[in-house]
């Protein structure tokens, strides 16, 4: 790690941890912002740098939303009858209780997920390309139609997670799950980081290029697949748990297995910034969070129209992504070795 | 088990009749789905969407007066050039490219239709009443409205049709030889370009009867697409591109498995059993081919 990238990172990581107290009014926008971030990198694991593209890790957010929020109650009070209640508060928590349960109910948010990712890891990925993909978009609706008819969860009228206690501050909520979201942000990036510096990244990328020569050179692709699959999971329970603490309002199609949403925005945000590399689906997510505030704000009602043919024209005129365009440009800067020569020649060429 | 379905067996019978007719209207749909998937080698997820919107065409006719039973000669009319559209515009673009990008592209065609539908005709439930009546088979208990007897002969009749023109008009040869090779279709003088137009517009146009049928015998609903594609898409996948009585049987299958999971499990649980079956099939498959050392191509 050279001088200019130490500078990079202790900007960034200064930014993030003033960034509350200078824009108060954003803190929730930047907080999802964070979540953002998190899912497009742990999509990147799979999606991009493994070759397997999936639109069912929202199964894994969804999932990590209803634990992380199950658990926060169900430790304290019995669960039925808080989802019965609905909106109006039979039971409060205290403040203890309410940060041992979001605490507790993260750990399981994040845990659970990685088991249901190595159980069904086996199975589905197996499957590959278009196949992949078709099934765990089914995997992920099947998932929000089924938690919508389970009562104990609220079914299809909802569910409320605890509301924040009263510690004081008015803006101790926000500034409390910006710095749950910001802290997991950073400790994504640096998993992630380090994994990509090893020779699993390498075996991944094997996979990508061609899994059955990768197979033949010895490689034991299944194992590969399954943990970093379940690298993915852990990272999107986690903030799915946030983000259910964040939204305070868990219904099963359009918050937690959204996959019409943030089902699709993580593929998104991935390919906006270029699949396959560590920093595309972090410029990728800021870019598109700001993009799509945008459109929230000033085409209100529209948005989805927007979103559409924003998603048409990323994918027909912009497959390769941000850092992909980049490294187009100036491939010094990635660490290729251009021959001079070898350039000009093939300028000439076209 | 304490459920209405095992006490009453008559209701076997009534699902099972309602499922068949249900699965020849699917069969319909995976059968536009097999043409372009096969064709252009491309899947598109806004399968579903365009059924919907040929639906709306139907029921839009069925608010002015017009019988709704004519949707089916001018939805598919409508379509057709819808369909020519969107190839022009979108698909063009995605054919020769990796299968995900027709994916992820053709999401963002259902999003776009889904909302635009939205906006245009409401987000009511909405159903073009045929006013065909009901037939009472077997001493009254069994109850199958006309409508949907109507739905599965006119899909027949399309198909069927279809299958002729394939096999003998000069397009349908022009995309057989396309489906087969799409470059020596080229250097023979097939102007494939053209070709895939036209497939997707019979693809659209077969979405179009296929929605106009369902708007008279069930209801229609701007974000009930998704459904649809991925319907056709298992039917297809069960069937195998380019089997077509495969596509038909496993049609009528995947429509009583559907009104049986909803007589069992509860009407809550129909769309999930769906896409849970899907899944089921698709990591079955896997199974079975990974024994030979194969994956699903």
């Amino acid at each position: 790690m050279n001088k200019n990238n130490l500078i990079l990172y202790a900007v960034i990581l200064i930014f993030g941890l003033v960034a509350p107290f200078v824009f108060p009014a954003f803190k929730v926008q930047l907080s999802i912002l964070c979540v953002l971030i998190i899912l497009a990198i742990t999509w990147n694991i799979q999606g991009g740098e493994m070759g397997y593209n999936s639109f069912g890790n929202i199964l894994f957010y969804g999932l990590g939303m209803y634990l992380c929020a199950s658990v926060q109650v169900g430790m304290f009070f019995p669960l039925a009858e808080w989802t019965e209640s609905g909106g109006e508060k039979t039971f409060v928590h205290t403040p203890t209780q309410f940060f041992q349960g979001f605490g507790v109910g993260l750990a399981v948010a994040a845990i659970v997920p990685t088991i249901v990712a190595g159980l069904i890891g086996y199975s589905i990925l197996g499957l590959r390309g278009h196949y992949f993909a078709i099934c765990t978009l089914g995997l992920g609706v099947a998932a929000g139609e089924i938690s919508g008819g389970i009562e104990i969860i609220g079914a299809g009228q909802g569910f409320t997670t605890p509301p924040f206690p009263n510690i004081g501050s008015l803006e101790a909520r926000g500034e409390f799950f910006y710095f749950c979201s910001f802290v997991s942000l950073v400790l994504t990036f640096i998993a992630v980081k380090s994994i990509y510096s090893t020779r699993f990244k390498l075996v991944l990328n094997a996979i990508r290029d061609n899994e059955d020569k990768a197979e033949a050179m010895g490689i034991q692709t299944m194992k590969y697949k399954i943990i970093g699959w379940m690298i993915s999971a852990f990272f999107c329970g986690l903030a799915g748990g946030i983000m259910g603490g964040l939204v305070g309002y868990i219904d099963s199609t359009d918050v937690a297995f959204d996959g019409r949403e943030m089902g699709v925005f993580m593929v998104l945000m991935a390919i906006l910034g270029g699949k396959g590399t560590l920093w595309g689906p972090v410029i990728g997510a800021t870019i598109f969070h700001i993009f799509k505030e945008g459109f929230w704000t000033f085409f209100l009602g529209w948005q989805y129209v927007a979103l559409g043919v924003l998603i048409v024209v990323i994918v027909i005129y912009f497959p390769e992504g941000i850092m992909g365009w980049l490294r187009e440009k100036y491939p010094e800067r990635f660490g290729e070795v251009v021959d001079e020569a070898d350039r000009k020649a093939q300028v000439e060429l076209k | 088990m304490d459920l209405l379905i095992f006490k009453a067996p008559i209701l076997i019978v009534q699902a099972s009749m309602d499922g068949i007719l249900l699965g020849i209207l699917f069969a319909l749909i995976a059968y536009g789905m097999a043409l372009q998937w096969g064709v252009m080698n491309i899947i598109n997820i806004a399968q579903g969407d365009l059924v919907i919107l040929g639906g709306y065409i139907a029921y839009f006719m069925y608010l002015y007066g017009i019988h709704p039973a004519w949707g089916v000669i001018v939805s598919p009319i409508i379509m057709y050039f819808v369909g020519i559209g969107i190839y022009k515009l979108v698909i063009n673009k995605v054919v020769d490219r990796d299968l995900f990008i027709s994916i992820l592209a053709t999401f963002g065609i259902s999003i776009l239709f889904m909302q635009l539908m939205n906006f245009a005709f409401g987000a009511d439930v909405v159903l073009a009443n045929s006013g065909y009546g009901t037939t009472m088979l077997f001493n009254n208990s069994v109850v199958l409205p006309n409508s949907k007897i109507f739905a599965a002969i006119i899909s027949i009749i399309f198909a069927i049709g279809l299958v002729i023109y394939m096999k003998k008009s000069k397009l349908g040869r022009a995309i057989r030889a396309t489906a087969q090779n799409a470059r020596a279709a080229k250097i023979l003088g097939v102007d494939t370009e053209k070709v895939y137009a036209a497939t997707f517009g019979i693809n659209a146009a077969l979405c179009g009867v296929a929605g106009a049928l369902i708007s008279i015998t069930f209801t229609i609903h701007p974000y009930m697409g998704l459904p649809y594609t991925i319907r056709s898409f298992m039917i297809v996948i069960v069937a195998g591109l380019g089997n077509l009585p495969g596509v038909a049987i496993s049609g009528m299958g995947l429509g009583v498995f559907e009104e049986f999971a909803d007589y069992i499990l509860g009407t809550e649980f129909r769309i999930g059993s769906v896409f849970l079956l899907l899944v089921l099939i698709l990591v079955y498959r896997r199974f079975k081919l990974s024994r030979k050392r194969e994956y699903l191509k």
